[in-house]
């Protein structure tokens, strides 16, 4: 009786896996089947280079140039901000913080994970935009940076709630051979644990970044959405995500402009695909 | 056992709404942006003259209201455009029969922050701005001060209607496009908020949304013709030159609740409340 229930577990198990790996599967299908169309009408040169996003006039634009850069420059700069700050973070945990401010950081941190991004984006709205635009005196808030710190603090609880499992996982050894041959505790941290958790916290800033190129609703709000090839970190700037979401309701099923959104999945889902095998691969050699 | 009485119990509650939609009490009207307030504020008069009839109201844009009304996902479509060729032809596939209802009025307002100097342009000064071709608001007897363009959404029957009437000047030959520096904002409100923080903005929205953050222009078909202050009184005479009609759309001529919600706004208790949201009643 044990046998049979265990053995009806194992495979239920094996069945979710499965499962998991097979809607993978179909969303990408889907996502190929309406997004390819897409190349009927305009070539996938000028689909990735061209620099007009106009998706709703006669004949329509679709280039997603502007679209992009933007995406990887609001990327860019939230990882410049939650990287240092991220892994500084994870090392403080780990390693200095007495047990009783660990606990405190560690929720704290959880809990910034778990505010809507709306929220955020909200708060945003409010408060970081008029100071930005104050602060470098723009002719308006809504920029690329505007959204870059907001998602920064996206990224962070994912970065740091990794890059703290590798630094935990090192053996203790290490440090107490360290500690042992008289190196400072920031000599041990600095040339024993780091480099000892690198592929660790590789995955971590990895995953980070995974999380802010899909991340939507804040940069909706804060980015100011101007389809436009940005010049610099302090220009508004619209991404791929919130082109998607913004006009997923005016494109009427099988038209031009809905393939082309479907498009832009298939751009976003490779983007992320590739940040996701790379942060595996980061923790692959770890273990090995 | 107790335990499964109660799960039961929970499940029903939680499927008695899926039920009470199978009675056709209740309707779903979705679409522009701009006509939100203007269709919360019939369907809270026609609710509380009609106890037990609910209506339930979405924005999203002009845009979102047709494509829910051809894949059949609300009653009625509110809509600040004409509906195009492309999606009658598509609503005719899936077997709905698209039906215009003009309900109201509009006048677009196109705002500045009260701080700003400018207090009147005429709509090739318009179109020069809003396509990127007038860069500094001293060009136009402004400040020394960049422009920043606010816009709506793609999706937004306002974008829509500014970029045919006011770019392209009603030639639907025109190639003219907003600028790309222009920032697209989600909502009339955004657009709004960011005026009233911003001298240097300049956007539109229906004059609902006018307040005291911001500043209406006075718009010129051209310089001869004079400035006409977007109000009430001017659109209705057809002086001022950026008006539009707002419309319903229904599958086929309504029946039931659908014709009865449409009969009260054309009513002339649904005019005062045309009226009272700031927007312009029609004449009969």
């Amino acid at each position: 009786m044990r046998k049979i229930k265990e053995f009806i577990i194992e495979k239920l198990i094996l069945l979710c896996g499965i499962a998991s790996i097979f809607f993978v599967v179909l969303i990408f299908l889907f996502l190929l089947k309406e997004g390819l169309a897409v190349f009927k009408t305009v070539s996938p040169f000028h689909f990735l280079c061209g620099k007009n996003w106009y998706p709703i006039s006669e004949p329509a634009q679709l280039g997603i140039l502007p679209l992009i850069l933007g995406s990887l420059l609001v990327t860019f700069g939230a990882a410049i901000i939650s990287v240092p700050i991220g892994v500084a973070c994870a090392v403080y945990i780990a390693e200095i913080a007495p047990v009783k401010i660990k606990e405190a950081l560690k929720s704290g941190i959880e809990l910034l994970a778990a505010i809507p991004s709306v929220v955020l984006g909200f708060i945003g709205m409010v408060t970081l935009v008029p100071w930005v635009k104050n602060v470098f005196n723009l002719p308006t808030g809504l920029t690329a940076l505007s959204g870059s710190i907001m998602l920064a603090f996206m990224a962070m609880p994912t970065i740091v709630s990794i890059a703290e499992d590798a630094l935990y996982s090192i053996p203790k050894t290490y440090k107490e051979g360290a500690l042992a041959l008289g190196a400072t505790q920031w000599q041990a941290i600095w040339r024993v644990m780091l480099p000892a958790a690198s592929s660790g916290i590789l995955a971590a800033v990895m995953l980070g970044i995974g999380r802010v190129i899909g991340e939507t609703m804040a940069v909706m709000m804060i980015t100011g959405n101007a389809a436009v090839i940005p010049q610099s970190i302090l220009a508004p700037v619209r991404t791929l995500t919130a082109t998607i979401a913004a006009e997923m309701g005016e494109a009427v099923v099988g038209s031009e402009h809905y393939f082309a959104l479907f498009a832009i999945g298939i751009v976003l889902f490779i983007i992320s695909f590739a940040i996701n095998v790379t942060a595996d691969l980061a923790l692959h050699r770890r273990q090995e | 056992m107790l335990k499964k009485i109660f799960i039961i119990l929970s499940v029903i509650m939680f499927l008695r709404p899926a039920f009470a939609a199978i009675q056709k009490n209740s309707i779903q009207i979705k679409g522009s942006d701009t006509m939100v307030n203007l269709g919360q504020a019939w369907a809270e008069k026609y609710m509380e003259k009609n106890a037990g009839d609910f209506v339930a109201i979405t924005g999203g844009g002009s845009g979102t209201g047709f494509s829910s009304l051809i894949s059949n996902t609300c009653d009625i479509a509110m809509s600040s455009r004409n509906i195009k060729e492309k999606e009658i032809a598509l609503a005719k596939q899936k077997g709905i029969n698209p039906d215009e209802i003009k309900v109201a009025l509009d006048g677009l307002a196109v705002v500045v922050n009260p701080a700003n100097p400018v207090n009147r342009l005429t709509t090739d000064q318009l179109a020069g701005i809003f396509t990127g071709k007038i860069i500094n608001w001293k060009d136009v007897g402004g400040q020394e001060k960049k422009i920043v363009i606010l816009s709506r959404e793609v999706n937004s029957g306002t974008h829509v209607y500014f970029k045919e009437h006011v770019l392209r000047r009603n030639d639907p030959n025109s190639k003219e496009e907003f600028s790309p520096a222009a920032l697209l904002l989600s909502s009339s409100q955004a657009i709004a908020d960011e005026v009233a923080g911003n001298p240097a903005a300049v956007g539109y929205y229906g004059m609902g949304y006018i307040s005291s953050g911001q500043k209406a222009i006075a718009v010129a078909k051209d310089e001869k013709s004079g400035y006409v202050a977007p109000t009430i009184e001017n659109v209705i005479s057809g002086k001022y030159p950026i008006s539009r009609p707002l419309f319903l759309y229904t599958n086929g001529r309504g029946e039931g609740l659908v014709k009865k919600f449409i009969d009260f706004c054309l009513s002339e208790e649904g005019q005062a409340i045309v009226l009272k949201t700031d927007f312009v009643p029609i004449s009969r």
